[in-house]
């Protein structure tokens, strides 16, 4: 890696220079300039700067051996046995990554009773399932899930390890991490691997406005977490692959400084992820009363509503209504946005949506770049007349 | 009780645009604010002491000038702050932002109870609170949506998950991540604000912390690299209507039924 080194007899312009840096990371001082803890090492000030700004590379660290580590791993997130629908998911990739370098694809399964859970899943791809079934992880408690967790790296040492973005995984997985210094890569939505088994990890940063690759050079095991619903699940083959292992861990490992006291199940929501037909108020909306013009085509459409983040801001809906990077990853087979200007990290939330039809009267507004169907107009024009068009349609039939 | 806040200053806004010819980013950097999750962390941390006793700090890592989001904790009601900056600790990832942290925290002082936010609006990982939890050899409790009470020394709080809540009964010292919707989050004070423009801080840098290998820290210290970023790619077969209100209803009603959402 390295550092900056600043070269003030190079320096032309210092107003420039300091312009150059697009995070403010760089002060003017005493006639030169200096690098402040705002900088993110994005060495536009390298390329851009005249030779004012240098880029020294220190000397590499040692390597670590990747061929110790073998084989892509996915966690099976459950509850009570029951598989969360993104484990399936991650095994479809995982198996294609596996095959790409030629390793086999291992599931870590933890839980308690989990054995019935734990045959279904040799229908799923892996090559070797390992369970750990202990009374002490009926429900999820860190630490001795952590422990678990741990050992089946030190014991298997998986070159990547594929998690679920849920609660579980959302928590577990960086615990981890730390606790191996490695990398981890939240809420990919493109993943690949090398023939190095370096794992290329997509996901949206700086807020989302654009795309990163990452990658853990040299550290294992690679780890990444991915949201439900941005892979494909594999279908389940009739065959039994998949060779189930016992994996042993000691007594103290189960032990934890958090008890369980007990389990309340959450009233039952309708969350919006699980629509087929999603209608999504912006801020084309103009004050809460119209936000009736949403619910009323989503009802219409036999579907839900949901939002972007400003709504939630003013306070208009629940939370947990709304799409986009600080909210929920939607994927139905319809959306219809109204009023939606489409920025990205609302739009990471549902690009993967099989239809998407936008109305706004901006024709240069950005959602009309992933829009399959750009609708220029004002929402209050078009919405109640297709709702009307719907009602009239129904009555006919 | 003492209970300390990890805060983070964030973009005031999520505008970034990516210059279309050089792929280089282009941000407003003047403009800054006290991450939205962490208020609720702060108001957590504040309603505690309010009902046990103890104090309440806050902690950020940064450039100089998150300084603002300590004295904005201050107006809330906070009563030490603590700034983490030095140039070495830039271009950190999530493993070198959490064990910054947690060598800051060290120093910083001993406490029971460290509070963080969900996440961040700028970084989106969630994952900086558990990790940190790790760094210090303490147990961690996300997505925490109810405090119950204090119990001697232990804490019963409730976590959100998807189907579920799960009451945990945690034991001090631990780490929790709070829900957005745990408790309204109060107003600074102006009067607070009067008060404390000139409360002392504590600064610490490289040479502050137990551990000054400074391959240990920001980019040296991280893991993950990134390779190149890139604007997201457009995707799909697109068409543009354009018409009157009520042209543009029908064409959708005729899509609609075409595609079988609707008779």
């Amino acid at each position: 890696m390295g550092k900056l080194v600043i070269h003030p007899d190079k320096i032309q312009d210092i107003k420039a220079l300091v312009a150059i840096c697009p995070f403010g990371a760089m002060q003017e001082q005493g006639g030169s300039v200096e690098i402040t803890a705002a900088c993110r090492l994005c060495k536009l000030c390298v390329k851009k700067g005249g030779g004012a700004v240098e880029f020294v590379e220190e000397e590499q660290q040692a390597q670590i051996d990747k061929s110790k580590w073998q084989g892509v791993a996915v966690y099976i997130d459950h509850v009570d046995g029951r598989v969360h629908p993104v484990s399936y998911e991650l095994l479809g990739k995982a198996r294609e990554l596996a095959d790409k370098i030629q390793q086999e694809l291992l599931a870590l399964f933890m839980g308690e009773n989990i054995g019935a859970a734990a045959e279904e899943l040799r229908h799923y791809g892996a090559d070797r399932i390992f369970v750990c079934d202990k009374p002490a992880l009926a429900k999820f408690n860190m630490e001795p899930y952590a422990n678990v967790f741990a050992q089946f790296i030190r014991q298997v040492k998986p070159a990547a390890i594929l998690v679920g973005a849920t609660p579980v995984g959302r928590q577990l997985a960086p615990r981890v991490a730390a606790r191996f210094h490695t990398g981890l890569t939240a809420d990919c939505t493109v993943l690949d691997i090398r023939e190095n088994t370096d794992l290329v990890q997509i996901r949206p940063a700086f807020g989302g406005n654009i795309m990163a690759e990452i990658l853990t050079p040299n550290n294992r095991p690679q780890m990444a977490t991915v949201r439900y619903k941005i892979m494909d699940a594999p279908q389940r083959s009739e065959a039994a692959r998949g060779r189930i292992e016992t994996l042993a861990v000691d007594d103290a490992a189960l032990v934890s400084r958090i008890a369980v006291l007990g389990i309340t199940k959450k009233p039952k929501e309708k969350s919006i992820e699980q629509a087929d037909v999603l209608v999504v108020a912006g801020r084309g909306i103009k004050k809460k009363e119209d936000l009736s013009l949403v619910y009323d085509l989503a009802e219409a459409l036999g579907g839900d509503f949901a939002c972007t983040r400003p709504l939630i801001e003013n306070g208009w809906l629940d939370p947990r209504r709304q799409i986009g990077l600080s909210g929920r990853t939607v994927r139905p087979k319809l959306i219809i946005t109204c009023g939606v200007s489409g920025a990205i990290q609302f739009v990471a939330g549902m690009d993967h949506a099989e239809e998407i039809v936008a109305i706004n009267s901006d024709p240069k507004a950005p959602i009309f770049k992933v829009a399959n169907y750009a609708v220029v107009g004002d929402l209050y024009e078009i919405v109640p007349r297709l709702i009307a068009d719907i009602q009239q349609g129904r009555e006919r039939a | 009780m003492n209970i300390l806040v990890c805060i983070k200053q964030v973009p005031g806004s999520n505008k970034v645009e990516v210059d279309p010819v050089t792929g280089v980013l282009k941000r407003n950097s003047a403009d800054a604010k006290l991450n939205p999750y962490d208020l609720y962390a702060l108001e957590t941390g504040l309603r505690l002491r309010e009902q046990y006793g103890g104090s309440v700090s806050v902690l950020t890592m940064g450039p100089p000038q998150a300084k603002a989001i300590l004295y904005e904790a201050f107006a809330m009601g906070a009563d030490r702050g603590c700034l983490i900056t030095d140039r070495k600790f830039g271009g950190a990832d999530v493993l070198a932002t959490s064990y910054t942290l947690s060598q800051g925290i060290k120093r910083f002082g001993d406490f029971d109870l460290i509070l963080c936010g969900l996440q961040t609006t700028d970084g989106d990982t969630a994952q900086v609170g558990p990790e940190l939890s790790e760094q210090l050899d303490i147990p961690c409790v996300c997505n925490v949506r109810q405090i119950q009470e204090v119990q001697g020394q232990t804490i019963c709080v409730e976590m959100e998950m998807s189907e579920d809540m799960e009451a945990l009964q945690v034991a001090f010292p631990c780490l929790l991540t709070v829900q957005k919707d745990i408790y309204e989050p109060r107003l600074p004070s102006y009067k607070k604000a009067k008060e404390t423009c000139e409360r002392t801080i504590e600064m610490y840098t490289l040479t502050d912390m137990a551990d000054t290998d400074e391959h240990h820290y920001g980019l040296d210290g991280s893991p993950t690299q990134v390779q190149r970023i890139f604007p997201p790619e457009v995707h799909k077969a697109q068409e543009t209507w354009q018409g009157t209100g009520q042209e543009l209803a029908d064409r959708l009603h005729q899509l609609l039924k075409q595609q079988k959402f609707i008779v």
